[in-house]
């Protein structure tokens, strides 16, 4: 890993002497540089691009030795899902991942899980907590910003148990400890590697539900594609008006969406729609002619239920929920839970994005560069559109 | 005893074909029932039952008027969600003096909720158009609405992850009551029962409420009796959207004081189911409503003991299919028997007018 990361950093560094020797702006998919993804039938020649940032350093990654010797066999984990539960193929089974890893890290022998249902009602989001809490478990892990109110409620009336949730960070008190992810720096870098991608220099991104969750995938995205080619076209359609949340279970509107996307000339579409993000990969496959589609949440290149759109699934944007579920019980189980952190950035490596199928892999440079800047706090990146 | 033994036949008929489901599933039947009655007695799920079986009933009594009129308005759902959002976001933005500011905010989300009706309702009685496409299409326009309001360059307010209207202030909410560790019964819990007794009265013992089931009924009927038919569907359909208005205001003004993305939907729909069970009379009504709460609510320790609760959505369905079929068996018997009774007594009183 190392070892390429210093290559790559290498080529970054030569690039961007050649860039700076083109000028401000070069043509990357041009003959010459061999990054054609091939049988593209677009017109394009791909974007004008802008002059990418300086070479990141090879950092050292961060070592990811938690948990390591900490015994959490006496844990009776509550994990508490958004709609959908487990096999979602989204962020519930993320979380569920995280559990697995901590039964198998830590030794956790005791777990109730539950779910929420579609169009409950507050009481019964309040009561599902309380129950858990009162049957004994602790830490109880909340999954989605939807349980929000309810936590707030239900912490107060038990302070002795310890709660985290995922994707809120409004409720201060001194046992709710949030689990954030900077999903719109991830999506900058999606959006880079779209620019970089696109041969129309023209791209497309499906948002599920208009909410402000999702707004921050989109923020993210257009701001990466724009800080990479200023010129770009983007496509921009949500499925469903916020509050409406069957916009991600809706593959057949996704469907819809990005055909017309495609139609329009985008070649990369990005989705963040959950299992509607089927439909956007089938539209995209269909389409052919090199057109590509992106991924969200976990690598959707290895999901079973995209498993037929394999090959044209570019890259996925990670927010590795499994990663901050399996890192709090551990820091749980250490005692450790003031030092565990509440928000998770490019820096931690909790969101990012994903090289498998090797699409990307002759991109790595430039993304590695634009990651560094949003480390160092060059880029800021907002979670607004 | 013909009006309740259909639904008690139907409720045992649901609980015996989840039974048969449980078992093909692997689990124990007796447990999982067993478990969800324990729960009512559990925390704060017996006020939990009674808060939402409030707004079931609400809901079921606005989908009743509609079908004794023979309307049979789909578009509870649409109408209620209007007029919530309205309500939620003038609460929030007014200052009155408690009481006023109150009912005020009710006032608004009735008339909200009857003018989101009187689209269909003039569609209906001008154009002819189909109640039920149209407010269908209403429905799924209501989200569209919410959608727009609810941003935060409208009238939304955006608080980590969630968006939602701004809080109705201390002024317009309703107090609760009380009730410690068991939890806080909806104040508002006493304007469904109030809606109750309106509905009971008005359709029951008032012309007007003559003259609606009599349109309903029969139109021409009623025509001939000088009814205007015109008239009675735009009252009906007005008046079945200003108690859906009120639908989520026990909540609203009780527990959740704005409105958001989060909020649940689909009062509308079990309102047809609860007002099915109960066939339009307002105790029928009234215990479909805490019937359907209390399976909502104690669906939720099913978690807890690995049973899968989409059984109990299999069980809310089977019971109003179940009870519609019972009572149609039971309603063509009792007008056999009163055919048959009828025929008997002409066929005696032939003879008898024979003879004299």
């Amino acid at each position: 890993m190392k070892h390429r990361r210093r290559l790559g950093a290498l080529g970054v560094a030569a690039l961007a002497g050649t860039l700076m020797l083109a000028g401000c702006a070069k043509d990357v998919n041009g003959p010459g540089s061999g990054a054609s993804s091939g049988g593209g039938s677009g017109t394009g020649q791909g974007c004008k691009l802008a002059a990418q940032p300086p070479a990141a350093p090879a950092a050292a990654t961060s070592s990811q030795e938690q948990g390591k010797g900490v015994d959490g066999s006496k844990m009776r984990v509550g994990l508490a899902y958004d709609i959908g539960g487990r096999g979602d193929a989204s962020f519930n089974d993320a979380a569920y991942r995280g559990l697995e890893e901590a039964r198998a890290k830590l030794g956790v022998k005791d777990s109730r899980e539950v779910s929420a249902q579609p169009n409950e009602t507050e009481d019964q989001r309040q009561s599902r907590l309380r129950q858990l809490a009162d049957d004994g478990f602790n830490p109880i892990i909340t999954v989605g910003y939807s349980y929000a109110e309810s936590l707030k409620a239900v912490a107060k009336q038990r302070p002795k148990t310890q709660f985290a949730i995922v994707d809120d960070d409004t409720i201060k008190l001194p046992n709710v400890h949030p689990l954030v992810f900077a999903s719109e720096q991830g999506s900058f870098l999606i959006g880079v590697a779209a620019a970089y991608k696109s041969k129309n220099c023209h791209i497309g991104f499906v948002g599920g539900v208009r909410t402000p969750l999702i707004q921050a995938f989109e923020a993210g995205y257009l701001q990466g594609a724009k800080a990479a080619a200023p010129g770009i076209k983007i496509e921009d359609d949500y499925l469903k008006p916020a509050g409406d949340n069957s916009g991600f279970n809706d593959p057949s509107t996704a469907s819809l969406k990005a055909s017309g996307q495609l139609q329009k000339g985008a070649d990369v579409i990005y989705h963040a729609a959950g299992a509607s993000g089927k439909g956007v990969f089938d539209a995209v496959k269909q389409a052919g002619g090199g057109a590509l589609g992106i991924g969200v949440d976990s690598d959707q290149y290895f999901q079973p239920t995209v498993a037929n759109d394999k090959d044209i699934i570019m890259t996925s944007m990670v927010k590795k929920v499994d990663q901050a579920v399996f890192g709090y019980l551990a820091a749980f189980a250490s005692n450790k839970l003031g030092g565990y952190p509440k928000r998770f950035d490019l820096s931690t490596g909790a969101v990012g994005y994903t090289r498998s199928g090797g699409k990307i892999n002759d991109i790595t440079g430039p993304l590695d560069a634009y990651k560094q800047q949003i480390i160092d706090g060059k880029i800021q990146v907002k979670d607004k559109p | 005893m013909n009006r309740i033994l259909p639904a008690i036949l139907a409720v045992i008929f649901a609980v015996l074909l989840c039974s048969v489901a449980l078992l093909i599933s692997g689990d124990d039947p007796v447990q999982a029932f067993t478990t969800m009655i324990t729960q009512v007695g559990e925390g704060q799920t017996a006020v939990n039952v009674i808060n939402t079986g409030a707004v079931y009933f609400i809901a079921g009594l606005a989908v009743a008027i509609g079908f004794k009129m023979n309307l049979f308005n789909i578009g509870i759902e649409g109408q209620y969600r209007f007029a919530v959002i309205v309500a939620a976001i003038y609460g929030g933005a007014v200052h009155l003096p408690p009481g006023i500011h109150t009912l005020t905010i009710l006032l608004v989300a009735a008339v909200a909720g009857a003018v989101y009706a009187l689209i269909p309702a003039l569609l209906k009685a001008y154009r002819g158009v189909s109640e039920v496409i149209s407010t269908i299409m209403l429905n799924s326009i209501v989200a569209g609405i919410t959608g727009v309001l609810v941003k935060p360059d409208m009238f939304g307010v955006q608080s980590g992850n969630n968006l939602a209207t701004a809080p109705i202030p201390p002024s317009g909410r309703v107090p609760g009551i009380p009730l410690g560790s068991a939890g806080t019964l909806f104040g508002l819990v006493f304007l469904a029962v109030l809606l109750g007794v309106g509905y009971w009265f008005t359709l029951g013992r008032t012309r007007f409420g003559f003259e609606l089931q009599a349109s309903g009924e029969s139109a021409t009927a009623a025509a001939a009796g000088g009814v205007n038919a015109r008239r009675m569907v735009l009252i009906a359909m007005l008046l079945s959207g200003a108690v859906a208005g009120l639908i989520a205001m026990p909540e609203l003004l009780g527990r959740d004081f704005s409105y958001g993305i989060n909020a649940p939907q689909g009062y509308g729909f079990t309102g047809i189911a609860v007002a099915l069970i109960g066939r339009n009379s307002p105790t029928g009504i009234a215990i479909g409503a805490l019937l359907w709460s209390f399976l909502d609510k104690s669906a939720v320790s099913l978690d807890n003991i690995g049973v899968s609760r989409e059984i109990v959505t299999i069980m809310q369905g089977v019971i109003v299919l179940s009870v519609v079929v019972a009572y149609e068996i039971f309603r063509r018997r009792e007008l056999k028997t009163q055919q048959q009774r009828v025929g008997t007594e002409f066929l005696s009183g032939k003879t008898a007018g024979g003879e004299a």
